[in-house]
């Protein structure tokens, strides 16, 4: 840039000008090149799982029950099992997220405390999927097996509950953070509690902030598979599940099964059920992309 | 608001009483318990794993052969065997490589995103990186399993291909996106007042970025690397299928490894709850939660103090 101008204004370009121009440039390409490399190989990669897994996906795979000995049929029971355990840890986390999330950013003084659930939170999110899975186990599966009644739908939802609830906090406390203060001391200002005003004011403003962070959350808990191994999910029922006290199938899990697990499946099966997942979750991620776009443009502040 | 509510109740405005009051004083109480939600998982994930575990590690577990050997035989009669030291060099091997692959592509598509790039490439670049970051772990260890196996058997003609080099691939394209996203962050922090300062002395825009964005982004940009290794140290489905599972101590890239995570998940189907081999899996659970605690606490501290000294 200061280069230009040093030429408008008739001054020449010295060496060492010239040097720091065609240093500028060797790095810029070369960290151009750099991006480049970390993408491409993902790109291939999602055209592998295309090509092979194509060909398996059709109506019959997604509606039919597995058959013999799950090498050939469909993946029914996997898909509604992992349609259970999303709704049922959705149920769990995201009302508690969000009111984690309105404490931080409507109440929460600047003190210890706030730090502590900050770090909290950090930790939560950096806490290996493995030892979640330990930590259902030991909590939902034998503690409160009373109520749980062992390995089910319920165990391996609160696990993930717990496990994703740092994404609905973050991004609902940006969201909320995101409405301007003058539109709760508008609020205040007529007479309104702290909490007429949360619900009239800032929610709404935020509503759909919120609900790009619950997208996020729900293609992170399609994915997770160590946290429900030993907590609901197993390797195969026959019977599609009917209430949270059952055990299901998760198509995570049955993706780790078919291609690490068992024997003498034909390829195109793993292959067909990792590119459902990759779809189902890249799906969810560009909607809230867009979804998040989209409100950009809108926003009327 | 002290002072004011003093003022409040000598003139004789109070507070009204009525419904809008309490609801407001019942939403206070369930929020709170909401905010402090956090804080409650973490200590009960510490304490059920810990409860499970602790009592094993603390006075049945030999620490001299658990930190000090490789022979991890949690099976074998009459004496098992807990050595856990080629578990904790498996997963720090497959880290370490990871870290190789992953720390310059993501530090260098952080500063090509938030410095070079601009108007729409950068949008889509971002959008991509984002969507990179989402792919499942389980699917990564199939790509290990199917595309990268055959892949290293063929260009390196060896006889096994999940080995570190494949993990470790796998593991730094998992970990790249979500560090090119914290680095770039840590980039953004960095006022644009210093950049114009530097630029209106005639540096050009690298100079700008050696000299003045990169020094003062570097406490950000070290955090990074450290959530970064935090994450692929707790990566677990990943590293199960494409390390090989070998109780190994290695000694080159092409060897197979096991790793504390993979150990858990594999093993932990196997055992009788209350066994030794049951408790000696959640004393790996232990070790593994207070490295990646260590590791979060520090990667806060250095983002924190970045944030205090520019307050």
């Amino acid at each position: 840039m200061s280069v230009k101008q040093h030429q408008i204004t008739s001054f020449e370009a010295q060496p060492l000008d010239l040097k720091n121009r065609r240093n500028e440039r060797l790095v810029r390409f070369f960290l151009g090149w750099v991006t480049m490399l970390l993408i491409l190989p993902v790109l291939l990669i999602l055209g592998v799982l295309i090509y092979k897994g194509s060909p398996a996906l059709s109506w019959a795979f997604f509606t039919e029950m597995p058959r013999d000995g799950m090498t050939a049929g469909g993946i029914l029971p996997a898909l509604i099992g992992t349609l259970w355990l999303v709704g049922v840890a959705l149920t769990a986390a995201v009302p508690l997220g969000i009111a984690a999330a309105i404490y931080l950013s409507e109440y929460a003084p600047d003190n210890m405390l706030t730090r502590i659930i900050n770090l909290a939170i950090i930790n939560l999110a950096g806490v290996p999927s493995i030892v979640h899975a330990l930590f259902g186990l030991g909590a939902f599966v034998i503690f409160l097996k009373p109520l749980t009644g062992g390995t089910c739908i319920l165990a391996a939802s609160l696990t993930l509950a717990i496990m994703t609830l740092p994404v609905v906090i973050v991004s609902t406390r940006e969201s909320l953070q995101a409405v301007p203060r003058q539109f709760r001391e508008a609020c205040w200002s007529l007479g309104a509690t702290r909490w007429q005003t949360i619900r009239k004011v800032v929610l709404p403003n935020s509503i759909s902030g919120i609900l790009t962070g619950v997208i996020i959350q729900v293609s992170m808990t399609v994915g997770e598979t160590a946290p429900i191994m030993y907590t609901g999910a197993v390797t195969y029922v026959a019977f599609l599940p009917e209430s949270f006290t059952d055990e299901t199938m998760a198509l995570s899990l049955h993706l780790y099964n078919l291609a690490f697990v068992m024997q003498d499946v034909p390829e195109s099966l793993p292959f067909g059920v990792a590119l459902a997942l990759v779809g189902v979750v890249l799906t969810l991620n560009s909607a809230s992309i867009a979804f998040r776009m989209h409100l950009r443009g809108k926003k009327k502040w | 608001m002290g002072a004011l509510r003093e003022e409040s109740a000598q003139r004789g405005i109070e507070d009204r009483i009525d419904a809008a009051w309490v609801w407001d004083r019942i939403a206070k109480a369930v929020i709170f318990i909401g905010g402090i939600s956090a804080i409650v998982f973490v200590i009960s994930i510490f304490i059920f794993v810990a409860k499970e575990g602790l009592g094993f590690a603390l006075f049945d577990l030999d620490k001299s052969q658990f930190f000090g050997s490789p022979a991890w035989r949690p099976t074998s009669e009459p004496e098992p065997q807990f050595g856990a030291l080629a578990l904790m060099a498996g997963t720090a091997s497959v880290t370490g490589f990871a870290m190789l692959i992953a720390v310059p592509f993501s530090l260098g598509s952080a500063i090509y995103i938030s410095e070079f790039a601009t108007g729409r490439k950068r949008e889509y670049l971002k959008i991509l990186v984002e969507l990179l970051a989402a792919i499942p772990s389980v699917v990564w260890g199939f790509i290990g399993l199917t595309i990268m196996n055959p892949l290293i058997i063929q260009v390196f003609n060896v006889p096994v291909g999940l080995t570190i080099l494949n993990a470790g691939v796998i593991l730094g394209l998992m970990a790249a996106p979500i560090m090119t996203t914290i680095a770039e962050d840590a980039l953004k922090a960095v006022p644009d007042g210093y950049r114009e300062a530097a630029e209106a002395m005639g540096a050009t825009r690298w100079q700008v970025i050696r000299w003045v964005v990169l020094p003062s982004a570097k406490k950000g940009l070290v955090a990074a690397i450290l959530l970064g290794v935090g994450r692929g140290f707790g990566e677990t489905m990943a590293v199960l299928m494409a390390s090989g599972h070998a109780i190994n101590l290695p000694t080159s890239p092409f060897d197979s490894v096991r790793a504390l995570t993979a150990t858990i998940a594999s093993e932990l189907g196997e055992t009788a709850r209350g066994s030794e081999h049951y408790k000696a899996l959640f004393t790996l659970g232990i070790l593994l939660f207070l490295v990646t605690f260590t590791i979060n606490l520090l990667a806060d501290i250095l983002v924190r103090g970045r944030k205090g000294k520019k307050a």
